[in-house]
């Protein structure tokens, strides 16, 4: 704390001045019941307080982790895509690019449970049980050899789990291994030749200006009138092949694909109001040309196969969900696909029963 | 969410194509030029000078013209593995003085910036204090409120930087930065409401913040910080917060790296150590050549980018007259000297600030000069009133290795050619 003291001693003073004048209770807010603050009230620190009561396998962990995190994380932890690796990298964080995992990075377990408690998974926070949530945290460990396949972390054994990286930081120690930076600067002769050893040109991966993503929602003047015209027509000529499907739907096979739905969730939104996210929002995908959503930036070949004339019906569904990089090749969608042909039957009904 | 840092594999594109072409004719003449033919512009009657132009009603709230939609937020595809937990940049070589306008100040989610309603807001302050808390939005606006501007720099600013020259714009390499004046409650009011006094000595104290979003964003702050200077701001550059600025609520940590000023702020705990949160253990640590990490880097260090002429905003002018001009900024206090060189470091001329520095806010500086189509390798270096001096990539790298991610503030090269083009360059 002492290490920067010195220099808020200045700006308090400073503060001082500017900050109205205020002594004593105001009365303002009422007293926070036990209730509302238990519900709130979910960290975890290093030494364990606050972590709750419960326990969970390496065994049932590995099926929740399929179920809710491979989507990103992938099965094994190893990480899909550009999604965060939770696995691996013992030893590398000498090396150039280290790989950053729970395993060979982060100095406390209770880091990972409080963040999968409260966060995940992305776009379905705070929706799993404690002990799902310790189930998870020990297939994380499992996956980063820490613990054995029988494994079973509870709050009891919970700090017995070592961590490698624990005794890997030291506190921000700017000011002394740095101190040189604290010293009158050079203004003339300060080099001999100046000599260009990168440039950026050459690498060359700066997104173009013009095709930016932020162009799309920013600028008034790219969205033109006529251009928002089509697609809503297409929309709508998609509409009369969906209502003939609706009438026949099986309500126990779309409430089926309700809780498939669960996996596509956080990324999709589907209902009143939903909105593009991670990907498009899917109301009326029955019908839809491939990358026909407007406002949505497909990968270049979901665009083209839409171009082509494919249509998002049974058959297309089905091939997609089944093995979505097969059937679209470098899909935005980092989803592995539905193993179960009973579960893209339900989730196809539940798609259909939004598509009228 | 990760946010990767190294290169992707090379692509095409044309960047700097129009600038370009318009930037070759208009170089050829120097000095005060004398017209050959009277311009149209003047000599003809135009549209604008004899028509009207829309009525008051016709903007109740008004965006920029048409002509400055090239002057927005951009996002960097590659960085992220989605356009929700991700990250989009300020285009400061488009923006002059030091407040930035909240439409095009850079966003970073976790999990996405969500709406929550005034009469939704609730603000909890629990732990070890003598009256555990809940405020409404309300009660907020009825504690004695103070008006402070700072800049907001993530820590991962110029990160991309840290291996060597990528991205070919300062908006890219410098623009996680924003300048607001903030208006809202000091949190030392607040926690002052709840009493400190079952917290003891408050030396080692900390607080916790967490936001409302899906992400909560947890932070631990030491006490002494909380004490000092942080507020909890409910309107930015005097309107209210921006959804994607944490409204209706924010925390303000002035000086201190941009994740921890968290938004939709919905819980402030008094405890007696950190909590190690995901965003301070895994993220925002900073990992040495010999594999051992910094934590608890808060303060963001001086630095200053040269704003124009940069690879967006290149000379367009012929030659003659030129002004550069760029922002410093640093955490620990106000910027006291920014020096200019045109030659990569060997030489510096001390810039002029358009108003003295403000401590842990944004100064714009200037330096008005001449330019006759020579090559130019521009830099900008701060002095803070602490007098520490912004470092070379060079001298960081010595001290840091080269696996670093955030707190990159080291000098910036632009490589300004005899056609008035820049380009981000490392130079020796």
């Amino acid at each position: 704390m002492s290490k920067y003291r010195n220099l808020l001693i200045g700006t308090a003073i400073a503060a001082l001045a500017a900050m109205p004048a205020y002594a004593g209770k105001l009365g303002l807010g009422r007293a926070a019941l036990p209730e509302e603050v238990a519900a709130w009230n979910h960290d975890i620190s290093p030494d364990g307080t606050g972590l709750p009561v419960g326990s969970g396998s390496v065994e049932d962990g590995e099926m929740i982790f399929s179920d809710n995190c491979a989507i990103c994380h992938g099965e094994f932890a190893e990480g899909v895509d550009n999604w965060p690796k939770l696995a691996g990298g013992m030893d590398t964080l000498n090396h150039k690019d280290p790989l950053k995992t729970v395993g060979s990075y982060w100095p406390y377990l209770s880091t990972t449970y409080d963040y999968v408690r409260r966060s995940m998974p992305f776009g379905a926070a705070q929706s799993m049980s404690d002990d799902d949530v310790y189930a998870i945290v020990a297939y994380i460990l499992y996956s980063n050899d820490l613990v054995d396949d029988d494994f079973v972390l509870s709050n009891e054994n919970f700090l017995d789990v070592e961590m490698p990286n624990a005794d890997g930081f030291i506190v921000d120690d700017r000011e002394t291994s740095e101190k040189a930076f604290w010293a009158e600067p050079c203004m003339e002769n300060c080099k001999d030749e100046v000599k260009i050893t990168m440039r950026a040109a050459v690498l060359d991966v700066t997104p173009d200006e013009a095709g930016g993503e932020a162009t799309e929602g920013a600028a008034p003047a790219a969205a033109e009138e006529p251009a928002k015209e089509e697609p809503k027509m297409e929309e709508a000529k998609a509409e009369e092949p969906a209502a003939e499907q609706t009438a026949a739907l099986d309500p126990a096979l779309v409430a089926e694909g309700e809780k498939v739905f669960k996996k596509c969730k956080a990324c999709h939104q589907i209902g009143e109001g939903a909105k593009n996210k991670t990907g498009p929002e899917l109301n009326n995908i029955i019908g839809r040309t491939l990358g026909g959503h407007d406002g949505f930036k497909y990968s270049k070949t979901m665009a083209e196969m839409g171009e082509g004339g494919l249509v998002w019906n049974d058959e297309t569904l089905a091939e997609f969900l089944s093995k979505p990089k097969d059937y679209v090749k470098k899909t935005k969608m980092s989803f592995a696909g539905l193993k179960k042909d009973d579960d893209i039957a339900a989730v196809i009904a539940y798609l259909k029963s939004f598509s009228q | 969410m990760t946010v990767r840092f190294k290169g992707k594999s090379p692509s095409r594109r044309a960047f700097l194509k129009g600038t370009l072409a318009s930037t070759a004719g208009a170089i050829a003449g120097a000095g005060a030029a004398s017209a050959a033919t009277p311009d149209p512009l003047i000599t003809e009657k135009q549209s604008w000078a004899m028509g009207l132009g829309d009525g008051v009603d016709a903007t109740p709230y008004g965006l920029p013209i048409k002509y400055e939609s090239d002057v927005i937020r951009r996002n960097v595809e590659w960085l992220t593995a989605d356009t929700i937990s991700s990250i989009n940049f300020t285009p400061i070589h488009a923006l002059d003085g030091t407040i930035t306008p909240q439409g095009c100040a850079f966003e970073r989610h976790h999990s996405g910036a969500i709406e929550l309603r005034k009469e939704d807001y609730r603000l909890m302050i629990n732990g070890m204090v003598d009256q555990e808390l809940v405020f409404t939005y309300e009660d907020l606006e009825r504690f004695p409120r103070e008006n402070r501007t700072f800049f907001l720099e993530c820590a991962a600013n110029t990160g991309m930087e840290w291996a060597g020259a990528q991205l070919n714009g300062a908006q890219f390499t410098h623009g996680m930065i924003h300048n607001m004046e903030y208006t809202g409650v000091s949190l030392r009011t607040l926690l002052e409401e709840a009493g400190l006094n079952a917290a003891g000595d408050l030396k080692d104290k900390w607080v916790y913040v967490e936001g409302a979003d899906a992400s909560s964003n947890g932070r631990s702050i030491p006490m002494e910080k909380a004490l000092d200077d942080c507020m909890i701001a409910f309107k930015a550059n005097g309107e209210a917060l921006r959804k994607e600025h944490g409204y209706p609520a924010r925390l303000v940590v002035p000086g201190w790296e941009g994740n921890m000023w968290v938004k939709w702020i919905r819980r402030i705990e008094v405890m007696d150590g950190p909590v190690e949160s995901r965003e301070e253990t895994s993220k925002y640590t900073d990992t040495l050549a010999n594999g051992t990490s910094r934590k608890w880097t808060w303060v963001m260090d001086a630095k200053s980018v040269v704003t124009s002429p940069s690879p967006q905003s290149p000379i367009k002018h012929g030659h003659g007259p030129l002004v550069i001009t760029g922002l410093a900024w640093s955490g620990r206090g106000a910027i006291s000297r920014v020096d200019v060189s045109k030659d990569g470091g060997k030489t510096w001329e001390t810039a002029r600030l358009a108003n003295p520095g403000q401590p842990m806010a944004l100064t714009r500086f200037y330096l008005d000069t001449e330019w006759n189509g020579e090559e130019m390798f521009l830099q900008a270096r701060a002095m803070d009133e602490t007098g520490y001096v912004q470092p070379t990539k060079h001298q960081l790298r010595e001290v840091r290795g080269e696996n670093s991610i955030y707190h990159n503030n080291c000098v910036q090269t632009w490589w300004v050619k005899s056609n008035g083009e820049a380009e981000n360059v490392e130079v020796s």
